[in-house]
């Protein structure tokens, strides 16, 4: 029953959006409005039998519903509740279903708060996403179908990969990352849109989907450093970031839309850049799909890899349809769309932003080169190399770094040329701060040059984006009389945008700090103890009390207790670290005892065990400001939603009449 | 992570495969300091794969066989091998892949090369750019820095 | 639009997607040894207690051969290494045919021996007396230095040594018969050691992997 319906769910979804982005298109080109409205109403369908689907797929999974083909491969009756609803997105099958409720609700949602908007755009802009709807409910229908039958029903499954059990963020991580993966759609799917509606020199497309676009990359963010989250409390090895294929495959998509947020602001103002940023969106949305299909297609080894097989083929010309298609496009107007304004050039802050384009699309260059190296060299060399870490490290630190740099001089600076008086006057502080972070960073030992520059520049950027704060409160306070806290209050609220910006900014360098930090400065100790015996890391002493073990339905679960000392030798805390063993895997999962503090996180991995609890290995790691990698994370979102529920954008009038009067279909309601 | 030998400390194999035997003795030997030793390790085992992991080195895996190669890492530090040769010998045993950084010669410097390129010619690009397109007049729409607002405002 | 355009993006289109789908042929998982062909690297290790469990090399007082076994003794002779561990599922399906083969090829002047990779040499044994014994002996590889100068991936793989004491055949996964049959017997046939590239079988495991990277995450 559950999966006729999951199956019907789908097939009507997939049937309903085609006819949808058919009716969008029709609409348009022959001015038919019942055939527009008839085509809202069909995204809100597909929504709705998406999430009929997905319902479907979850009651399944919570009653053990073995002869469903996901069930079988995922479920299991004694993993607990929370852990058998998330995997739903835990597989590959359950994965794509999960995607498709969220394209399609992104879909109504677009289709829903632009409802009173006329013209072209929209229609256009839905019909694609429904069209990349399609795309997935066919994958659903084809070789990642999930409701597919199991006959004979088995008693029980295999449950979900154990890595996948460990930990509470691994219910967030996917949804986040999808979230942000999907909504990245909007902004593509206007653009696609004004493409084909000849409406991208108003700028319109740029308008309609800050906010999308906005929230996507705060959800992508999040979704990302939930990742190195997980990574660090679940996987043992003190780390947070590996350059794994498919954390890069995350990230690429991240930086390129970093990118467009900034350029689209120059845009905005100056009618440049018209093709540059519609080949950024092309480029962000082309990532996504490429990410999935990394995950999907057994081209690269990687952690994240699902299992293999034809979907890859499927991905594959997915890609191939959308990178073909959108290039033609960009190539057949990209003639039409010149460059209207002139930048101020100079020292201004669109200068900044060209600049920071440039550097973040060679650091998306170099990542995507080094992913997809290891194919490169084999087709051409015949040879499997390996391209990890101390590649990217060393390719990337000094883009990082100059990203820091640049993260201090944009905010400071005017939209037109700045003067040298204004230079000296604005970079003052922010120069003094720079130089009182050096001193501090070679006064506490830091030897590592990347380490120093990133420490120096924080202190630049993080001075030039608090003077923001500063500066703008101190003028309200003169000219309005207002106390500093509702000064600054009421600055931010008068321009969330631009303030939301400074604190996504103040976010990015927290993360920086305690990277470079808990990299630079990371300690680590190893031992074999006996019971009673001690291992000492920085000032930290710790005693081997003993082992025990505990059987759970799903897995055995083994740790140490490891008492931390205080100075009179007495126990101030006991860590445990643990081993999991699970019954369907050979290899047991570390969970490492972290103890987080501001200043510095104590982790403990147990290594290895003798049976008879007579001793263990230890590794204990000491690692500097890892919390404020997941504070600055989380004010990086909390940036961007700021800037989100802001008020309306600056706007341009006597551009944009200029630009309604030459357009056929003049918009209607304007700004929100 | 596999549960500890009953043989207690991982013991070095009597005379490690890979080490002459005579002629290297270690009354012959220069002593290099433990901490160097240890340092030079470090960094080494960095660079090798672990090659039951996925993508991490050596140095990070807590996995036995990678702690066991980075045991013949350390002795062969300790021996007075340079990291060309400690390389050359995993790569004799694992192929290329076992480095985490592709060999700078031959097509691999493409991989080196090229992300340096692309800055290079975007930063002349957008020179040229700003050259071409800049020189705007100052337009009215209102401040864009806190400095700026305070300085019009009566700063 | 004109051709130049054309051309600009068919310059970026074909070879993205032409790479992909090159990467979509091959297996990223199956790395090619560097050692058929090369010397095949010497070692000298202890025997495994109680192995061989029975067949000829055990004397008439149940006694085995002597406590180590170097390599170099069996110079000229053809050496099958195999590598396998008591927790690898794989190395089950392949212990059958590897003992047949033990006892067919003896008087050929082919020896067997099993290494033990990562693994309690408790274990090891418990786990071939549960096999069924095992004619051959075992070796213990401390420290699996052994096993990294044979450029180890995982468990099982097979090495095939020819007379000339050079690495003939690796072979990564669960022997067949078949397999050791045809391997066998073209080295017997004095077949120049080619260099071999591994083969891939499935179920072959890379085990003692550390937790963080079991395979098929499954995480987007």
């Amino acid at each position: 029953m559950t999966r006729l319906i999951g199956h019907g769910a789908v097939m009507a979804a997939l049937l309903v959006a085609a006819y949808g982005a058919f009716a969008a298109v029709a609409g348009v080109r022959r001015a038919r409005p019942d055939l527009l409205r008839s085509s809202q109403l069909a995204t809100h369908a597909t929504f709705a039998l998406m999430l009929v689907a997905n319902l479907a797929m979850v009651y399944a999974l919570v009653t053990h519903d073995f002869s469903v083909g996901y069930v079988a491969q995922v479920g299991n009756r004694s993993t607990p509740l929370f852990y058998t609803v998330i995997s739903l997105w835990g597989a590959l099958e359950g994965s794509i279903l999960f995607w498709g409720l969220v394209l399609s609700g992104y879909s109504a949602a677009v289709v829903f708060l632009n409802r009173d908007r006329h013209g072209s755009l929209v229609p256009y802009a839905n019909a694609t996403l429904l069209l990349i709807g399609v795309f997935f409910y066919l994958l659903l229908l084809g070789p990642a179908d999930p409701f597919v039958r199991v006959s004979p029903v088995p008693a029980d499954g295999p449950g979900p990969n154990p890595l996948l059990q460990n930990h509470i963020l691994m219910g967030i991580h996917p949804p986040l990352l999808y979230l942000g993966y999907v909504g990245l759609s909007v902004p593509f799917a206007f653009a696609i849109g004004a493409l084909l509606s000849g409406r991208v020199e108003d700028g319109a497309w740029l308008r309609l989907t800050r906010r999308w676009t906005l929230a996507a990359w705060a959800f992508l963010s999040l979704a990302i450093m939930a990742g190195m989250w997980w990574s660090y409390e679940v996987l043992g090895w003190g780390g947070y970031w590996a350059w794994d294929p498919v954390e890069n495959a995350s990230f690429l998509p991240w930086l390129t839309a970093t990118a467009f947020l900034h350029s689209a602001m120059v845009e905005e103002r100056r009618g440049q850049l018209r093709v540059w940023n519609l080949s950024l969106i092309i480029a962000t949305f082309l990532l996504t799909i490429f990410g999935t299909f990394l995950t999907r297609s057994g081209i690269v080894a990687s952690v994240h890899a699902f299992s293999e097989g034809e979907i890859g083929y499927w991905f594959l010309s997915f890609i191939a349809i959308c990178l073909v298609f959108s290039l033609a496009l960009l190539m057949g107007r990209s003639a039409a769309l010149g460059s209207t304004g002139r930048l101020a050039g100079g020292a201004s802050r669109e200068t900044v932003f060209l600049l920071n384009n440039l550097v973040l699309t060679v650091f998306t260059f170099t990542v995507l080169l080094g992913t997809v190296y290891p194919l490169v060299a084999e087709a051409v060399r015949g040879v499997k190399v390996s391209v990890g870490a101390p590649f990217f490290n060393r390719m990337t630190l000094p883009l990082i770094v100059a990203l820091l740099f640049l993260l201090g001089v944009g905010p400071a600076l005017p939209w037109r040329a700045a003067s040298r008086e204004e230079l000296r006057e604005r970079f003052l502080v922010p120069a003094l701060a720079a130089l009182a972070s050096l001193a501090a960073t070679l006064a506490v030992g830091t030897r590592n040059p990347y380490a120093i520059a990133a420490f120096t520049f924080a202190g630049w950027a993080g001075a030039t984006n608090l003077g923001e704060f500063w500066l703008g409160a101190r003028s309200r306070m003169r000219t309005h009389g207002e106390g500093p806290a509702t000064a600054l209050v009421r600055l931010v609220r008068s321009n969330g945008r631009r303030y939301g910006g400074y604190v996504a900014h103040l976010g990015i360098l927290l993360m920086a700090v305690g990277i470079t930090a808990s990299s630079a400065f990371r300690k680590e100790v190893e031992r074999t103890l006996r019971p009673g015996e001690t291992i000492e890391v920085e000032g930290y002493t710790l005693r081997f009390d003993g082992v025990a073990a505990r059987e759970e339905p799903r897995r055995f679960v083994v740790w140490a207790d490891m008492a931390l000392l205080d100075g009179a030798g007495e126990t101030r805390e006991v860590l445990r670290p643990r081993l999991n063993f699970y019954r369907m895997s050979d290899q047991p999962i570390t969970t490492p005892a972290v103890r987080e503090r501001p200043h510095q996180d104590l982790y403990l991995v147990l290594m290895a065990f003798e049976r008879d609890g007579s001793s263990v290995t230890i590794q204990a790691l000491v690692e500097p400001l890892v919390v404020w990698i997941w504070i600055g994370g989380t004010i990086v979102s909390l940036g961007a939603l700021m800037s989100l529920l802001s008020g309306r954008g600056r706007l341009r009038p006597g551009r944009l009449a200029r630009d309604a009067i030459r357009l056929t279909h003049a918009p209607a309601a304007e700004t929100r | 992570m596999v549960i500890a030998t009953g043989a207690g400390a991982p013991a070095h194999a009597a005379g490690a495969p890979w080490q002459a035997r005579g002629a290297d003795s270690p009354a012959n030997r220069p002593q290099i300091p433990d901490s160097i030793v240890e340092a030079r390790t470090r960094e080494i085992a960095a660079g090798l794969r672990c090659v039951v992991c996925q993508g991490l080195s050596i140095e990070d895996s807590p996995a036995e066989l990678a702690r066991e190669m980075r045991a013949i890492v350390k002795e062969q530090v300790a021996a007075g091998r340079t990291r060309a040769e400690i390389e050359a010998y995993f790569v004799a045993r694992y192929g290329e892949f076992v480095l985490l950084a592709p060999r700078p010669e031959g097509f691999n410097l493409l991989v080196y090369a090229l992300p340096v390129v692309a800055l290079v010619l975007g930063a002349l690009f957008v020179v040229g750019f700003v050259r071409r397109w800049g020189g705007a007049e100052p337009d009215a729409s209102p401040q864009g820095t806190g400095a700026e607002a305070s300085r019009t405002r009566g700063g | 639009m004109s051709w130049l355009r054309a051309a600009l993006g068919a310059l970026v289109a074909v070879p993205i997607l032409a790479l992909l789908l090159f990467g979509m042929g091959r297996d990223p998982r199956a790395i090619d040894s560097p050692l058929p062909g090369r010397p095949a690297p010497g070692f000298e290790l202890a025997r495994l207690e109680g192995t061989p469990t029975r067949g000829p090399l055990l004397d008439a007082a149940g006694a085995a051969l002597p406590d180590s076994f170097s390599l170099r003794a069996d110079s000229g002779r053809i050496v099958v290494l195999n590598f396998f561990a008591s927790w690898c599922l794989a190395c089950r399906a392949e212990h059958g045919p590897l003992g047949e083969a033990a006892e067919r090829y003896r008087d050929s002047g082919v020896s067997f021996y099993g290494i033990a990779y990562q693994d309690r040499p408790e274990d090891a044994l418990g786990w071939i007396r549960r096999m069924g014994g095992q004619v051959y002996p075992a070796l213990v590889d401390p420290g699996s230095r052994t096993a990294i100068e044979y450029g180890l991936w995982g468990v099982p793989e097979t090495f095939f040594l020819g007379r000339d004491g050079r690495v003939a055949y690796k072979h990564v996964g669960p022997v067949s018969r078949a397999l050791l049959a045809q391997r066998l017997d073209a080295l017997l046939e004095g077949e120049a050691a080619g260099g071999d590239a591994a083969t891939s079988s499935p179920g072959w495991q890379r085990g003692a992997e550390a937790p963080g990277a079991t395979p098929e995450l499954g995480v987007p």
